[in-house]
């Protein structure tokens, strides 16, 4: 690649994200004690198999034959932990897809927590043992090493970027809202605040939404899209378009023409010579950031808000959350790993998404992705699940400890003397092999 | 613009919710500039709202027999907002001994007002004269009318007609079926547009028994009437099907909730950390078997929980029979039919209330729950479940359902508080002006 070249040049940026979380099963209160099964598999298995079969493999086949085509398209991916695990199990010609937009060398594919959590609400390490975790599963089925992180839902704040560059990162995604960039564009490389080595893409959620949400109220065309990029000045250099993969053929299905569109824009934008698209590593190797960014309070894409309410916006969702984290030592204590993937499970952020009380809007789109009749049933849901939970993990604890069990604890007190972050003896673990 | 309006019953003397809602009703009204004629068969004096004055009973003279005696009242209603603006209610009295909801004992003969409700306004210096004029009414009249409430309706009809005749009005209103025969004869003598406004059908109060009677009057109302408003979509669904009215022929109009004054409100002496609510009338449409059955489940996870029956009616004996049978009277308090502050005192104790319905046009307790503070459980088959999206649902027969609900209520402090923020938020916009607004654009269509 001629670096030069493309320095001058505006990037584009497309980013897509894909997520399908583990829905739960409907649990009663009377089922409390019964240790029984938290997830809907048949429910999420069903909801695999229609979004791939709408979505994830036409989409992916589209990106696939374009970019054979026209080499100078670039995509980024973000595929959660859970939203990947689901395929290998129900949909394993899903991961194929993508293995092979993986293997054209054009599509990134960004690293973020393995379970969609708001892990990095949570006390200690749980936000960088997610991230460890979801690294080493984009190394196993896209033969990936990240070095570009997105966060649950963009939320994004100084203190996450310095976690995230701590991990050897350099770059992170979240939204270009007006309250951070004070008058600024969004359409340039920032930086971290203070770590010259945090570089930050905002993205441009009007144009995002544009297509996201919009595509089908006015009646959007290439054209129209083109001429909106074409209108952007010639010195704002990166373009961040972000949103839902589903977007393509599940939220707005295939006979709105959004597939359509899709390949028309990609197309368009490979024949043309202002824009050139890009990877957010691309990005980061070649362009200079513009100026630093400061972002003292938590932001995110979701909602009017753009904060933490659509999570952890009333006493629910805060109550849920709070629960949920309560369990982590007794948890963690008993080594066992199945019970510990079912708790990062159950942190899904679209649990707690789904017991917003949020109005109109916002309200709406909650209810949209909500497998629930209102937040009310599916905050009662999710507490007797952990509830049920909770009893299981103490019935663990009673049982004697076999040997094994008790060297973990041993290791697990020993590490906490040395005040050693257990994501740190992990990639040690990593660095000898 | 002039309404003539058909009631069966107005505050302070009221036996059901009709009363609170023709009251709420008239007063947003006449905010719209809407004059109202008001009749209905009794007047027992008090009818009236703060800063409304009774005046010249003798105004209004109909003339319905020799033998029959009639009185009028004139309210002036100034209305506080409206001041300078002549509006007014006048209410015409009708003298009758009924009570509209009988359920199945219309022929029986009446010896009291039967009422589970509470009167909307305390009561005051100037109610005692009025009640004296009531007491001349029973004197004079109580032999008068005879104890069939069908026959009454049919006697209403012809003082309608009298009325149509005298008075000059754009439109006619009738409330329930006590008072579509009225509203028929006023439409055929006067040739105005006829609007039947119905808050309860035969197939909510009787379930699939219902007395013929009533229906074949409910049925010829709903047909002749010129535009139908529905308290739910519940109740518009139940006239489609039931009665084979066009969808297009009905609005649906939901009814208001008055503000209450909280400083007002009163309390007793807890009963104990979890207590569940039951508070109507305990007739098959209230669903109260429901409600039992529900409690004996949720008492196998909460075995201090207690259950507060409040009301009366004609499934009052079986119920305490039932709780008796499942050995939980312990755990139930019967407190029978109650009243203003009392039910403030229930609420003040309550930690959820459960309104299991059957079928119920729209029901206004659990949005006086929801005012007192109380988180709500409403059963999917009820007009307030389609305006309140902060409470639980369920179906009222899927009582594991309820008990389930019940128990995470109890359960979960987090999810109490926000049902009751947000509910509390949300009952603002259900006002009676909303309904006169859109009762006004209505009525402005039809003349």
């Amino acid at each position: 690649m001629n670096l030069s070249d493309t320095t001058t040049k505006q990037h584009i940026v497309l980013y897509f994200q894909v997520h399908q979380p583990r829905r739960l099963r409907p649990f009663r209160f009377f089922d409390i004690g019964t240790c029984g099964e938290y997830f809907d598999d048949k429910q999420n298995k069903a909801i695999a198999e229609r979004v791939a079969r709408q979505s994830y493999l036409p989409t992916n086949a589209l990106l696939l034959q374009l970019i054979r085509k026209y080499p100078k398209i670039k995509v980024v991916f973000s595929v959660s932990g859970v939203a990947i695990d689901q395929f290998k199990e129900y949909t394993p010609e899903v991961l194929d897809s993508f293995r092979a937009l993986a293997d054209t060398g054009c599509v990134e594919f960004l690293s973020e927590t393995d379970h969609h959590s708001l892990a990095c609400m949570m006390p200690g390490d749980e936000f960088e043992l997610q991230i460890l975790d979801h690294t080493a599963k984009l190394h196993e089925h896209f033969n990936v090493r990240p070095t570009v992180f997105r966060n649950t839902e963009l939320i994004y704040s100084d203190e996450i970027g310095r976690r995230v560059e701590a991990l050897g990162f350099n770059g992170i995604f979240t939204d270009g809202i007006e309250r951070i960039l004070h008058g600024r564009s969004p359409h340039h490389l920032y930086q971290h605040s203070d770590l010259g080595g945090l570089k930050i893409f905002l993205r441009n959620y009007h144009l995002s939404d544009d297509i996201a949400f919009r595509f089908s109220h006015h009646g959007l065309t290439v054209e129209k899209y083109m001429a909106w990029l074409n209108g952007i000045p010639h010195h704002e250099n990166v373009v961040t378009l972000a949103m839902d993969y589903e977007t393509f053929g599940e939220h707005q299905k295939a006979n709105t023409g959004i597939v359509k569109f899709l390949e028309g824009l990609l197309t368009a934008i490979a024949k043309q010579k202002r824009f050139v698209m890009a990877t957010a590593s691309e990005v980061i190797r070649t362009v200079k950031p513009h100026d630093t960014l400061s972002v003292p309070h938590y932001i995110s894409w979701a909602d009017q808000e753009r904060d933490l309410s659509a999570w952890l916006g009333n006493d629910m969702q805060r109550d849920a959350f709070d629960c949920m984290v309560r369990m982590e030592r007794d948890i963690k204590s008993i080594d066992d790993p199945d019970l510990l993937e079912r708790w990062r499970w159950l942190q899904t952020s679209d649990h707690f998404y789904y017991m917003s009380t949020k109005k109109n809007d916002d309200g709406n789109v909650h209810a949209y992705f909500s497998p629930y009749p209102s937040p009310y049933e599916a905050f009662m849901n999710y507490m007797n699940v952990l509830n049920d939970f909770s009893y299981q993990v103490s019935e663990h604890e009673r049982h004697p400890l076999n040997k094994q069990k008790a060297g973990a604890i041993r290791s697990e007190a020993e590490r906490r003397e040395l005040q050693v972050p257990t994501w740190a003896m992990n990639l040690q673990n990593s660095y000898e092999h | 613009m002039r309404v003539l309006m058909f009631g069966w019953e107005f505050p302070p003397h009221i036996s059901g919710g009709l009363g609170t809602a023709c009251y709420g009703l008239t007063k947003s009204l006449t905010k719209e500039n809407v004059d109202i004629l008001f009749v209905v068969p009794k007047l027992h004096g008090g009818e009236d709202v703060p800063r409304v004055d009774f005046i010249d009973a003798g105004k209004v003279p109909i003339k319905i027999g020799s033998h029959k005696e009639y009185t009028t009242h004139r309210i002036e209603e100034p209305g506080e907002e409206v001041s300078g603006v002549n509006i007014s209610i006048t209410t015409i009295e009708v003298e009758s001994v009924l009570s509209p909801y009988r359920s199945s004992r219309y022929h029986a003969p009446v010896t009291h007002m039967e009422s589970w409700s509470y009167t909307l306004e305390p009561t005051t210096h100037e109610v005692t004269q009025e009640v004296e004029v009531i007491d001349t009414f029973t004197h004079l009249f109580s032999g008068t009318y005879g104890p069939d409430l069908i026959e009454e309706t049919n006697r209403y009809a012809e003082v309608a007609t009298e009325i149509a005749r005298n008075f000059s009005f754009d439109i006619i209103h009738a409330h329930d079926w006590m008072t579509f025969p009225a509203g028929i004869a006023a439409q055929r003598a006067s040739n105005k547009p006829l609007i039947v406004h119905v808050h309860s059908t035969e197939f909510d109060r009787s379930g699939e028994y219902v007395d013929p009677k009533v229906y074949a009057i409910e049925r010829e109302g709903v047909e002749k009437a010129d535009h139908i408003l529905a308290v739910s979509k519940w109740t518009k669904d139940i006239l489609v099907y039931r009665y084979s009215i066009d969808a297009a022929k009905i609005s649906v109009s939901y009814n208001g909730i008055m503000p209450k004054d909280l400083k007002t409100t009163s309390v007793m002496p807890s009963i104990g950390s979890h207590v569940v609510t039951f508070l109507g009338r305990l007739t098959y449409q209230k669903g109260p078997f429901y409600f039992v059955e529900a409690a004996r489940k949720v008492l196998e996870k909460f075995p201090d929980a207690h259950f507060v029956v409040a009301g009366s009616g004609d499934l009052f004996p079986q119920v305490v029979e039932r709780v008796a049978q499942l050995k939980l009277s312990s755990r139930f308090h019967f407190t029978g039919f109650l009243k203003g502050e009392n039910i403030d005192k229930v609420w003040s104790v309550s930690s959820v209330y459960v309104m299991p319905s059957v079928s119920e046009p729209f029901g206004i307790t659990p949005l006086e729950a929801i005012q007192a503070g109380v988180p709500v459980i409403v059963s999917n088959q009820s007009g307030v479940a389609e305006v309140m999206p902060h409470a639980i649902k369920v179906d009222f027969w899927k009582t594991d359902d309820l008990a389930d609900a019940i128990c995470n209520v109890l359960a979960y402090e987090s999810l109490s508080t926000t049902l009751k923020k947000n509910s509390l938020k949300e009952i603002k916009n259900i006002t009676w002006d909303k309904a006169a607004k859109k009762i006004k654009t209505i009525y402005h269509e039809l003349i």
